[in-house]
């Protein structure tokens, strides 16, 4: 059962030159309804463990589900942004299976009759020559089901499933709104397969958050992806055996996985070896996949329309109602906010690229000017994103935060060397901004008593730089305000300081 | 006629994780056919203009709002498991399979 950990890889070069990608994505979004799916438990994960059940959602014999209507409207919204049909009547089914995550034995999920099928949804690019190339990746469905109870695996050495003695199940969780929404083939992506998924999750995610129906945070499990991978011999227009990669937790995972799966797929099939269709987990931290359970009869779901719930029937009017409460759509908005912010083709284009579109975009609604929000977020921000190897939106470190760090910019409170180490702090959990320059002590100092010693002190040690002012050499103040600055540790107002350092030798 | 055969009981006992012995699938297997047999006989009955339902009842959209109400406490919760441990159900350990 377990696989090698290390696998044979062809480089990414000749993969493309042999054999043509078909990328398959399925995301599932847990809604931020207030309560479950079937049941009125609160729809919140963590907390004190099994405290958030009741008969329905712990399966307990006679219990009746009911259908959360808000789930139902949020679904259909989801839907529509993706320019989806909306089925007119549906039905939920039972998925059955046993694994103790779901005590029902079976997962209320749909089946052959989802709620939104037949749409899609563009996806920008960026291309090395500096344009943008728009992909459109088509929409099977997006069906609504509920997610699953939580568990701990004891007794393994790493926590996981594998050589644990018995595992602990939390069905806080369980029973919680998911929407999934399922691609059909990617085809034609080519080399820039990985890029394209890693596009469609991000955008995928901007929309989900322009929408306001969930939190939508990757590293919190609010969006999952998994990705199906499969190659055909170059121009054979054949599907071959696909992979599903789980597990796949952040934007840049998802273009690592996929790039992974083609290198592994390739190596396997050029030395004339078969893939086997099977599950398989991303190891964020090697990143590499290996084998899960295999798809077998083992998996055998036995749906079957779900006897308890009555059919979901929207009418069209709801349906034009919702349509009606859709945000503008990906493109019409990017347009928008680059004429609003004045943005270059570049900078727009690399916003978009870091997924840091909705960040600058708060950034700038808590008070910042775009230029800064864009400095902050694309430069401070995504290069610890990078060392840390997290997306930029999982940061620990609010936009809210960023302006405010701005702010205390504006004012002189700091100065841009001193606000690298206020986000520093926030970074580490130190606190608020604020509480950061309080408890680091960064404020700069514009107090005239205490810069004026400094100064003195600067006067005295250079006297032939003194000398040169007092002739008028205006250029030799900065040897002075260096040493003012060395001696305040780089917190004073060096403006005032300039000031002082004039007044003093004039 | 709708007929189930020794193999397919089986393999649907696989599925629900039933051990069953031979001579207990000897035994079932024609005992489930009977019934997906008599079952069948409605198929007689509905005509052409019957379409297939999976509701007795007529009702489509029944939605509740989306207010939290209260549910069991852990305690209670947890009151009916054969095995409890850091307030969570114990299982067996989960084996063939990943999470």
């Amino acid at each position: 059962m377990t696989a090698s950990t290390t696998a044979a890889l062809m480089p990414f070069d000749d993969v493309l030159a042999a054999y043509d990608p078909a990328l398959g994505l399925e995301v599932h979004v847990e809604l931020n309804t207030a309560s479950k799916m079937f049941c009125g438990c609160p729809a919140v994960f963590g907390g004190e463990p099994n405290a958030g059940t009741c008969p329905t959602c712990l399966g307990l014999p006679g219990a009746m589900p009911v259908v959360n209507g808000k789930a139902v409207e949020s679904a259909i919204r989801i839907g529509l942004a993706l320019n989806c049909e909306i089925a007119e009547w549906c039905r939920f089914a039972r998925k059955n299976y046993f694994y103790p995550d779901m005590p029902k034995n079976f997962q209320t999920s749909q089946y052959d009759e989802p709620i939104a099928f037949d749409g899609w949804m563009d996806v920008t690019v960026p291309t090395e020559g500096g344009g943008d190339e728009t992909f459109r990746v088509e929409i099977e469905r997006a069906h609504m089901e509920e997610d699953t109870g939580k568990s701990l695996h004891v007794g393994g050495a790493t926590g996981r499933i594998h050589g644990a003695d018995h595992s602990l199940v939390d069905y806080n969780r369980a029973g919680i709104p998911l929407i999934e929404i399922v691609t059909r083939p990617i085809l034609g992506a080519g080399e820039r397969a990985p890029e394209v998924a890693k596009a469609y999750v991000s955008q995928l995610r901007e929309l989900i958050v322009a929408l306001g129906v969930s939190e939508a945070r990757m590293d919190q499990g609010n969006l999952r992806a998994d990705v199906n991978l499969s190659l055909s011999p170059k121009g054979s227009g054949v599907l071959g055996t696909r992979t599903e990669t789980k597990n796949v937790n952040s934007f840049r995972s998802v273009e690592r996985a996929v790039r992974f799966e083609m290198q592994r797929h390739a190596a396997i099939l050029s030395g004339g070896g078969s893939i086997l269709q099977e599950t398989r987990h991303w190891h964020e931290d090697t990143g590499i996949t290996t084998s899960g359970r295999e798809k077998s009869d083992a998996e055998d779901y036995r749906y079957f329309p779900e006897p308890d719930l009555v059919p979901v029937a929207p009418s069209r009017e709801w349906v034009e109602e919702l349509r009606g409460t859709l945000p503008e759509n990906p493109t019409a908005r990017r347009a928008r906010l680059q004429a609003e912010w004045g943005f270059s083709d570049l900078e727009m284009r690399d916003t978009v690229g870091a997924g840091a579109l909705g960040l600058v975009e708060e950034t700038i609604a808590a008070g910042t000017t775009p230029q800064a929000a864009r400095k902050w977020w694309l430069g401070e921000l995504a290069r610890r994103s990078n060392e840390d190897g997290v997306d930029l939106a999982d940061l620990p470190i609010t936009p809210a935060d960023v302006a405010r760090i701005q702010a205390l910019v504006d004012d002189k409170t700091v100065n841009d060397k001193l606000a690298r180490q206020v986000f520093e702090g926030v970074l580490a959990g130190e606190g608020t901004p604020d509480e950061v320059v309080e408890k680091r002590g960064l404020a700069v100092v514009s107090d005239d008593g205490a810069l004026g010693a400094a100064v003195d002190n600067a006067i005295a040690a250079n006297p032939d730089v003194a000398e040169k002012i007092r002739d008028g050499k205006v250029a030799a103040a900065g040897a002075l305000i260096g040493a003012v600055m060395k001696e305040m540790r780089g917190q004073a107002d060096a403006g005032r300081v300039r000031e002082l350092i004039l007044e003093k030798l004039a | 006629m709708p007929e189930i055969s020794r193999d397919e009981v089986a393999h649907l006992a696989t599925l629900a994780r039933i051990d069953l012995s031979d001579a207990e699938l000897d035994h079932l297997a024609p005992q489930l056919s009977v019934i997906l047999e008599s079952v069948a006989s409605i198929n007689g009955v509905a005509g052409d203009d019957v379409p297939p339902t999976s509701h007795a009842i007529p009702l489509t959209n029944v939605f509740r709002e989306d207010v939290v109400v209260p549910g069991l406490t852990a305690e209670e919760a947890l009151s009916g498991a054969p095995a409890v441990e850091e307030q969570r159900f114990s299982v067996p350990r989960i084996l063939g399979e990943e999470a």
